[in-house]
């Protein structure tokens, strides 16, 4: 016998009270646990996505939009801007790079995007197996395109105007899978990549640039054709700064002086998140009012047990329990049920992630992972705990205080 | 082995108000000695027991267990001589229900702070004729099964005092009778003073030694 079997034998006597208890806390405990999860990863996806870019340069149109299709893929282009211009920002003495984009078309809801090799380094990318695109019309794809297409090196598929899997199709022009890329935890897993003017191509009703003659005078963004071209267009520009003086002039000058508009991704990012928060935290919040009811509830089952264990009480310091050890076990039963009752919430909590994976395939797209502990779940653990001692404080001065001789004479 | 001096108790009505103090005849018990302690309801059985074994503390007297006077023992000290020196057998509802058989008498050393022997707990269930509810629940025990893994439990420490408050009220005579020899007995072989507090007529004969409230 010790105490820690005294009060498992406690809980087991009860089991429908302490299952309730448990189960209360750990739905509580589930759901923050999943905010948890979700919040820092994809807190670590926008980072780990927009590294490297400080502005990005496109079509007049909602920032935000311009944003969640640039750097995340996500949303639809904002219309386009003309290379010439893109040209004669990308050699603007703030700027340290840009990388042009050209979007429009995807594969099986995978987007395609016509962009040069400073793109795949942005994101370290490394082949996993093929060559690089070089040629129009050559591809290299992310991880998660090759994984969830099954296309291999070598293969040959349509892409489909839009994001849509069911687009229209440009059946002329079939591109070729050249490469593949390494997983990489960013977005890049889910893009497939290739030549701007692959892009061009793929859309041109007839092909305007006939000869294959090298330009006399390249483009800096897309050398391919020549500098100062009128008609090309592409989607947008990511842009690096030189120095921090470009975060306060770039912006403003794209603004107001080009028919262009820039976009912070930190600040839209911080934007959507203030918008989004509300909704994460009416859920936190009804997470806590969870975890407050089942605090109750763990304080009630405990002050009422109590009621019916005083005669237990008495019998025990008959016996020789010390009021300290009474007042012990009381406050160990109520802290061990929060500690397991959080435990199961936080396993829960995974296990919801883990199907969420398993089953949805937007869960696989996004790149969650289950397996990941956070410092915030070993907080919420040791402060499940402490509401554990809490409410059994109450229940536990009462223990200490039994009247012995009152319990046991039955006045 | 007990002594007692003097010893009296201010009773408390309900509301607080009124008051009235009992005074108890001086006792003194010798190990291996049996006492029966009589009178009607309502006398102070309990409440002597209780200032015996610790559980209250007197208005005026002194209590001597082994020489010590136990009113200069502080809270923890006489929680340790209760649960070492006493053994306590109350009339009913006195096993913790959450605990198998074995668990309510190896609560009995865990408590005292001594060490459990599992030989123990299985030597005297076999001498009460329990061995076969050793891992029972107590809610599986009959009334007279109970007192007797009461009896078990009180004596597992081997006390020098056992104290029974209405041991047998609520049994048959059968029972009754099992259960007064028992406590007999283990009393006798643990050497230990034997006190029973009752108003049950049907102990009268077994027990010759009184002391009348």
């Amino acid at each position: 016998m010790s105490i820690q079997q005294l009060i498992w034998n406690y809980l087991k006597a009860k089991k429908l009270n302490t299952g309730l208890n448990i189960l209360l806390l750990s739905l509580g405990i589930a759901m923050i646990t999943l905010l948890i999860l979700f919040n820092n990863q994809l807190e670590e996806k926008i980072t780990n996505n927009s590294k490297g870019i400080d502005l990005v340069v496109g079509a007049k149109g909602s920032p935000l939009q311009l944003i969640l299709c640039s750097v995340f893929h996500v949303d639809f282009p904002t219309g386009n801007i003309k290379l010439r211009e893109a040209d004669r920002l990308a050699k603007h003495r703030l700027v340290k790079y840009a990388i042009p984009l050209a979007l429009g078309d995807s594969y099986q809801g995978f987007r395609v995007v016509g962009t040069n090799r400073a793109y795949s380094s942005l994101y370290q990318a490394d082949l996993a197996s093929g060559d690089w695109w070089e040629k129009d019309l050559e591809v290299t794809l992310g991880s998660a395109v090759a994984q969830l297409t099954k296309l291999k090196v070598g293969d040959r598929f349509e892409s489909a105007h839009g994001l849509t899997k069911d687009g229209h199709a440009h059946d002329e022009n079939k591109y070729v899978v050249s490469g593949i890329l390494k997983n990489s935890g960013t977005v890049i897993d889910e893009l497939i990549l290739t030549t701007i003017s692959s892009v061009w191509k793929v859309h041109e009703e007839q092909v305007i640039n006939h000869n294959d003659q090298m330009p006399i005078s390249p483009s800096l963004l897309v050398p391919s054709v020549e500098a100062g071209d009128s008609l090309r267009e592409i989607t947008s520009l990511l842009i690096k700064y030189k120095n921090p003086i470009a975060a306060i002039q770039l912006p403003r000058f794209i603004n107001t002086q080009t028919s262009m508009q820039a976009a912070s991704p930190a600040f839209e990012m911080a934007r959507l998140f203030t918008l989004l928060g509300v909704g994460a935290n009416a859920l936190m919040g009804f997470a806590y009012v969870l975890i407050f009811i089942s605090g109750l509830s763990i304080f009630i089952a405990l002050y009422n047990s109590l009621k019916e264990r005083r005669y237990d009480m008495a019998i025990m310091r008959s016996m020789g329990a010390s009021r300290g050890l009474l007042f012990k076990t009381i406050i160990l039963e109520g802290s061990i049920l929060t500690f397991i009752g959080a435990s199961v919430g936080i396993l829960l909590g995974h296990a919801v992630l883990v199907f969420f994976v398993l089953i949805m395939e937007e869960g696989q797209k996004m790149g969650l992972s289950a397996g990941i502990f956070y410092v915030e779940e070993g907080v919420i653990l040791a402060g499940s705990v402490v509401l554990g001692i809490f409410c059994s404080l109450l229940p536990a001065i009462q223990a200490y205080r039994v009247n012995i001789h009152n319990v046991l004479a039955g006045s | 082995m007990i002594a007692t001096q003097g010893l009296t108790h201010r009773y408390h009505s309900k509301n607080g108000v009124l008051s009235h103090e009992i005074v108890f005849p001086d006792l003194a018990v010798e190990r291996g000695e049996s006492f029966l302690l009589l009178g009607n309801s309502g006398s102070g059985k309990t409440t002597l027991l209780h200032l015996l074994g610790g559980l209250l503390r007197p208005l005026t007297g002194k209590i001597e267990v082994e020489k010590i006077d136990i009113a200069s023992l502080s809270e923890t000290e006489l929680d340790r001589m209760r649960g070492r020196q006493i053994g306590f057998v109350f009339q009913r509802n006195h096993l913790i229900s959450a605990l198998t058989v074995k668990n309510n008498l190896l609560l009995a050393p865990f408590l005292a702070g001594e060490k459990q022997h599992e030989e123990r707990v299985d030597q005297i269930l076999d001498e009460l004729g329990l061995r076969d509810k050793k891992n029972a629940m107590v809610f599986e025990l009959s009334q007279g099964q109970a007192q007797r893994v009461a009896i078990a439990r009180a004596i597992i420490n081997k006390p020098s005092l056992i104290l029974a408050d209405e041991p047998t009220s609520a049994l048959d005579d059968k029972n009754c009778d099992q259960v007064i020899e028992l406590l007999n007995k283990v009393a006798m072989e643990n050497n230990a003073a034997l006190i029973v507090a009752t108003h049950d007529h049907r102990l009268k004969s077994r027990l010759t030694k009184q002391i009348v409230l």
